[in-house]
């Protein structure tokens, strides 16, 4: 009884940047030499030395290079943007729960937001890909997922709508599926979440707060009494339901709760 | 008295255990661990989650007069013994916490409002904003090691005099602790000095003051820099602060640093500890570490013939 034994060291480990990919405008992969044992749908903390430390998902996990995508919109993704091949970033984790990849899944991904879920396409065996941006220039991956189901609101590629129009068609056609696994601006996640509900198939959802400590202790990250970096970034449509303030409130970085339009006009 | 039980399990308190329950300047605590300052209290729903874990009562996140944004990251890092924090105080500022949190005494445990300000009138502006929130108590963080603000007042007697005065008067009554720094050459004295101020309790102890470099980069880990070290490294600098503080004042004290575990708690009351305060375990056992460290106290008690904390209270005095 009472014994300290389960203390544990946790400390970012330094990796070499071995490539940088441009995947689309704006937005680029960081491949990691080294090895990452990594579940689908987790996230790093990726340490600049000397300037921040921020969550990313892992997006791609490879034998012996492991990498992060991003978007560039503030000053960390911009010192994201100098970095070459060889330079040292500290990488703590892989933190959080992951996707189940047991089911006949179609995946819903927003934006950047498949960086969050590229892992689980991966693993996943034969999963309708559902990719949807405001425009052409917005979307990510569609060299590395050929046969992805494409969707602009703008109607510059793919087909003009949202995303939730063609995953109910999707679900519609094939009644064989069995969940829905998605990442992306959270009002698509409570709208995918209601075609879910609509067609009775579950729903796994990677969701994103401004995250500062990643060991479950700063409360940054709280949605409702769920504590994002510990108990998620995934939720199933069970709780995904009861959450009161999915959809409608996040934490700026002071921690003060406000409407969702407001912390997305804060994050850009 | 089932039923009773029942009830109270599913709102999600412990079953009623005399033999831990504790009061702190006259506030009823089921048990006598207190989540400390700056984990995860920034919320209702947060705080209800950790009195759902077991806490006897919720100590908030610091709050002052204004919003803030807290220190550039990394703002934590664990090391092998501890854990290093240069969080900086982010928060939403009282008045936003005025319309968040409405008031503070309708959750199912009490609520102490921690408190800072950059100047001493800060510090009383603050303290009557927090006391219209109706907490159980309020606590002075007088102490915190990273902040340009707190550093000429903590090792400073008549600051820590004239800010616990002023918090003391604003504060309607409330009882007010004075949350002390061990990076100070003599802390039993700085603790009499709050309670002639009008301290109704002393938390012993604050972070100490650190820094952790990484070899390979070879850069301060920290956005800061320098933090504060909190974990089983602190405990022993705790203990021997609550000890020291317990032979100087009256007032009770919240003996807080490294408490990890049910002995750990135990030997914080023997120091003289009347509350313990609970930070870094939550992030070693998550937020559920407060039933089970008082499970390990429970059980150390039964081994040892114990009937009620009051037995072993400053125990270690004397000897």
């Amino acid at each position: 009884m009472g014994s300290n034994c389960s203390l544990k060291t946790e400390l970012p480990v330094i990796y070499e940047v071995s490539r940088v990919v441009q995947e689309a405008k704006d937005v680029h992969s960081i491949f990691l030499k080294g090895k990452l044992d990594c579940k689908p749908g987790q996230f790093i903390m990726v340490w600049l030395p000397g300037v921040e430390e921020k969550p990313m998902a892992v997006s791609e996990v490879r034998k012996d290079e492991f990498a992060f995508c991003y978007h560039s919109v503030g000053p960390f993704t911009q010192a994201c943007d100098a970095l070459q091949k060889g330079d040292k970033v500290g990488i703590r984790g892989p933190y959080g729960n992951s996707f189940s990849l047991d089911k006949k899944t179609v995946v819903v991904a927003g934006g950047i937001g498949i960086s969050s879920v590229s892992t689980a396409i991966d693993g996943l065996s034969s999963p309708v890909v559902i990719h949807g941006a405001r425009d052409k220039d917005h979307l990510v991956y569609t060299k590395r997922y050929k046969s992805m189901i494409l969707t602009t609101d703008d109607g510059s590629a793919g087909r003009k709508g949202y995303v939730t129009g063609a995953l109910a068609e999707v679900l519609e056609k094939n009644k064989d599926i069995e969940q829905v696994i998605t990442c992306g601006p959270e009002m698509m996640i409570v709208n995918v979440l209601h075609v879910c509900q609509k067609y009775g198939v579950e729903c796994e959802a990677s969701l994103e707060r401004y995250m500062k400590c990643g060991y479950g202790i700063c409360g940054n990250c709280l949605v409702d009494d769920k504590i994002l970096c510990i108990d998620g970034p995934i939720f199933n449509s069970r709780i995904l339901k009861k959450m009161k303030e999915l959809g409608k409130f996040a934490r700026l970085k002071t921690g003060r709760k406000v409407s969702l339009k407001e912390y997305y006009s804060w994050r850009g | 008295m089932q039923i009773l039980r029942e009830i109270h399990v599913q709102r999600g308190y412990c079953a009623v255990v005399k033999m831990l329950s504790t009061t702190l300047c006259g506030v009823k605590l089921r048990n006598p661990t207190i989540l400390a300052s700056g984990i995860l209290g920034i919320s209702k729903d947060s705080a209800q989650r950790i009195i759902k874990g077991g806490a006897g009562a919720i100590t908030l996140k610091s709050l002052c007069h204004e919003e803030r944004k807290g220190h550039p990251g990394p703002n934590m890092v664990v090391i092998d013994s501890g854990m290093l924090n240069a969080v900086g105080l982010p928060g939403q500022g009282m008045d936003n916490a005025i319309a968040d949190f409405e008031r503070l005494d309708d959750l199912a445990a009490p609520i102490i409002g921690s408190i800072f300000g950059y100047t001493i009138e800060d510090f009383g502006i603050v303290a009557k904003k927090m006391a219209s929130l109706s907490p159980a108590m309020i606590e002075i963080d007088i102490s915190c090691p990273h902040m340009s603000y707190s550093k000429p007042f903590y090792a400073d007697a008549e600051s820590i005099q004239k800010i616990t005065r002023l918090v003391k008067k604003n504060a309607g009554g409330i009882p007010v602790s004075a949350k002390l720094s061990p990076n100070v050459h003599n802390i039993a004295e700085l603790a009499l000095v709050a309670e002639k101020a009008g301290a109704d309790a002393i938390t012993a102890i604050n972070t100490a003051s650190g820094m952790k470099i990484d070899l390979e980069t070879r850069t301060p880990l920290l956005g800061n820099k320098t933090g504060g070290l909190s974990g089983p490294a602190l405990k022993p600098i705790a203990v021997r602060c609550v000890y020291e503080v317990y032979e100087a004042v009256k007032i009770p004290i919240v003996g807080t640093g490294g408490v990890t575990t049910g002995e750990d708690a135990i030997e914080m009351i023997m120091a003289g500890a009347t509350a313990v305060g609970v930070g870094t375990a939550c992030y070693y056992h998550g937020p559920d570490v407060f039933s089970r460290i008082c499970d390990e106290m429970k059980a150390w008690m039964k081994k040892n013939k114990v009937k009620s904390l009051d037995e072993i209270r400053g125990s270690a005095h004397g000897k």
